[in-house]
């Protein structure tokens, strides 16, 4: 069967080694980007293992931060490959089967960047082997976040091993084997659903928090993820088109556009909903609106964070709905990039922070992460970069090789 | 603390109070053989005896690596029990030099503890806080207070419009006073959202932290809707000489750093027939706390006779512990 002899499991883990430390001058300096971003992280993270989180900006009022912000917004980016996986497979796309490896390569690099955030996050890191089913004890199902730590762990796995199968029969020469995989690929879809909505059911089943007890939630987790999810895909599908001999076709960004301002705008439909109810008629359920959008007792920190979102979130849902320049990538890239961002800003920070504030017995505090927190994210980040292009760069050799 | 003599038998024959505690379980005889090594060089350290630091260093290593994969505090069976708290002991005695008693006393039988607070007599004296972090052994460098008194304006029942800040001579004409502190829910959510069961009600209905179970997530404290938790950020500084040495396992020791702590209703005073350190420390007699179960009990007093409410009751959280007016 095999048509390689000599190649096992071995020497496709010793070549995906191979591949990724070779390449040309700006490719080694990326690397060294990257490692030196890790290594001011882990020294960051050096404090905090010596003085606890008390080297964060996080107090007992906002006692999450900048890491659970990230966290969230990176759950959608993961869930977002499914945007890839469906039309792929369950429409039978065929541009889109040539892309979807590189869907499922970011997928498992954001959920390496959620596993890692919420490590950070902990009080006692040492202590999370008692999230382990079997020897720890876990509250299932009654807590949330247990069932957040099984979905991410599982959706990981199921991104991490299908496409590691396909690209190895590939790499072996061989056809992979559909009927083994398909299953798979249809539970990661149903998966993917779900590791967006329980990371959103841990916010809203907090009765203590107003802003997150909202049955919106969910749904609008998933829709600003399918937009900023995708849009980072294409970005990526951008830079692979122009700085290497892997082609993507032309459909491919147009088909994701439409995905892209599909979503945004559902998005934006809900955000709009969400704001009616807050301020047509405000209750004390409204005060970390309040706080959020206005500001509150003169702490008003997140007041130029949250409108700079909305409105370039509403600027760049605009430019990819009315698509000026037809399919220009020189605009439609940018406007990718300014969705992403406000989608970051807004799914992040502006969605954490005023669920804690006011605090239940009516605090106002602002927050500010510390050069720690913004060094170790950095370095989490920096981290997921690496992942994603390790796994991207040695798929598209093995595709490459297998289609040519 | 062991006395010298004690500690050379510990030499001779290595089964400490502890270990001849222990049941015959396979899991036991391991510890227990690991944990003869540690008596030894605790002994030794603590007699002055020769075998030198290196073999104390490895004996506290010994009694840190059964610390570190103890069960959780419900699973325990109560040997277990004490060996933990003995091996605590040990270890603060090692490390701080501290002569500390830890308890793990089990709920009373027949007792469910309930809290009424009466914001007629309140006068934000504050007795109750300062009693309360000093028997609870407080974190001293970030002011962590269990307790918090919002000095109100008349016609407003909710703690956000007061002032939970003041720092004035009280009382002021025309203010009333209200302490919030844990309500310990009979339908608590923290506990329903702790995803390693770190945290839940006893049946004395206490709401209790296993402190080295806890992986300081910090879910709880999202999820409580009287801001009755806090966690520790740092490691906790309390004045060596102001330390509470009477604790209990679930209640006031020293608590890690990284870890969830709450009011316990003063459980390592209240499962000894006491009051809690704030109840007692209060001037005016605004605190009631007492027996639910006991038709006698003040508390069933006040329930049955005071206009009682209680905060946030639409939540359903159904907390023991109830506001009331004379």
């Amino acid at each position: 069967m095999s048509t390689h002899p000599n190649k096992n499991l071995k020497t496709f883990i010793v070549d995906v080694f191979r591949w990724n430390l070779r390449g040309g001058i700006g490719f080694q300096l990326f690397r060294l980007l990257t490692l030196g971003c890790i290594g001011l992280g882990i020294y960051a993270y050096s404090f905090q293992a010596r003085f606890g989180l008390s080297v964060t900006g996080m107090n007992d009022i906002v006692s999450w931060g900048f890491y659970i912000s990230n966290f969230t917004f990176l759950v959608g980016v993961a869930a977002a490959a499914v945007m890839l996986i469906l039309p792929a497979y369950v429409f039978h796309d065929p541009n889109f089967h040539r892309v979807v490896i590189i869907g499922e390569g970011v997928a498992v690099g954001a959920l390496v960047m959620c596993l890692s955030f919420i490590v950070v996050d902990l009080g006692g890191p040492l202590q999370a082997w008692h999230l382990i089913p079997g020897i720890g004890l876990f509250n299932f199902p009654s807590s949330i976040l247990a069932w957040d730590v099984l979905v991410l762990n599982g959706y990981l796995l199921l991104n991490g091993l299908v496409p590691a199968y396909i690209l190895y029969s590939h790499y072996m020469g061989r056809k992979a084997n559909e009927k083994l995989y398909r299953p798979f690929v249809f539970l990661s879809i149903f998966w993917a659903f779900s590791i967006h909505m329980v990371t959103a059911f841990l916010y809203q089943g907090l009765p203590a928090r107003p802003f997150w007890n909202n049955p919106l939630m969910g749904p609008r987790f998933l829709a600003s993820a399918f937009a900023a999810g995708p849009a980072l895909i294409a970005l990526i599908l951008a830079v692979i088109h122009s700085f290497t001999s892997y082609k993507i076709d032309r459909s491919v960004f147009n088909k994701l556009r439409l995905i892209i301002v599909i979503s945004a705008i559902i998005n934006l439909l809900m955000l709009f909903s969400e704001i009616f109810k807050e301020f047509y008629f405000p209750t004390h359920h409204s005060s970390a609106a309040v706080y959020l959008f206005f500001g509150m007792d003169g702490h008003t920190s997140l007041v130029p964070w949250i409108w700079t979102s909305v409105c370039v979130n509403v600027l760049a849902t605009l430019v990819l709905a009315f698509n000026p320049g037809k399919n220009n990538p020189k605009v439609l890239l940018p406007a990718c990039v300014c969705l992403f961002v406000a989608i970051w800003m807004e799914k992040g920070i502006g969605l954490i922070v005023p669920g804690l504030i006011p605090s239940p017995l009516g605090e106002v505090v602002d927050y500010l992460p510390t050069w720690v927190e913004l060094s170790v994210t950095l370095g989490i980040l920096a981290l997921g970069i690496t992942v994603v292009s390790w796994l991207i760069r040695a798929a598209l050799i093995i595709e490459e090789r297998y289609e040519g | 603390m062991r006395t010298p003599d004690n500690d050379h038998e510990n030499d001779k024959d290595p089964s400490c109070p502890a270990e001849s505690l222990s049941g015959d379980s396979s899991r036991r005889a391991f510890l227990k053989n690991l944990s003869i090594g540690a008596a030894a060089a605790g002994a030794a350290l603590m007699t002055g005896c020769v075998p030198g630091a290196d073999a104390a260093a490895n004996g506290e290593m010994r009694l840190r690596w059964q610390e570190f994969f103890k069960k959780n505090y419900r699973l325990m069976t109560q040997e277990e029990k004490d060996a933990t708290v003995d091996r605590l002991e040990r270890l603060a005695a090692l490390n701080d030099d501290l002569d500390l008693q830890i308890g793990s006393e089990p709920p009373l039988p027949k007792v469910l503890y309930g809290y009424a607070f009466n914001i007629t007599r309140c006068e934000g004296f504050m007795e109750c806080v300062t009693a309360c972090i000093k028997e609870n052994n407080l974190d001293r460098k970030t002011h962590t207070q269990y307790i918090r008194i919002f000095e109100m304006e008349p016609g407003q029942l909710d703690p956000s419009t007061g002032d939970g800040k003041f720092f004035h001579e009280v009382p002021v004409d025309n203010k009333f006073y209200m302490g919030t502190q844990c309500f310990h829910c009979e339908n608590a959510p923290c506990t329903k959202a702790c995803p390693t069961k770190a945290t839940w009600k006893e049946p004395d209905g206490i709401v209790v932290v296993d402190y080295d179970w806890c992986i300081g997530c910090r879910y709880c404290q999202a999820a409580c809707p009287y801001f009755g938790r806090r966690f520790n950020w740092g490691k906790p500084e309390i004045p060596r000489d102001e330390i509470t040495t009477k604790q209990h396992y679930l209640g006031n020791r020293l608590r890690p750093v990284g870890k969830m702590e709450k009011c316990t209703f003063c459980i390592q005073r209240t499962r000894k027939g006491r009051l809690p350190a704030c109840v007692e420390a209060c001037p005016t007699g605004s605190r009631v706390f007492g027996n639910l179960l006991d038709p006698d009990s003040e508390i069933r007093y006040v329930l049955k006779h005071k206009k009682v409410f209680r905060m946030k009751e639409e939540l359903g959280t159904e907390p023991k512990f109830w506001y009331f007016i004379d």
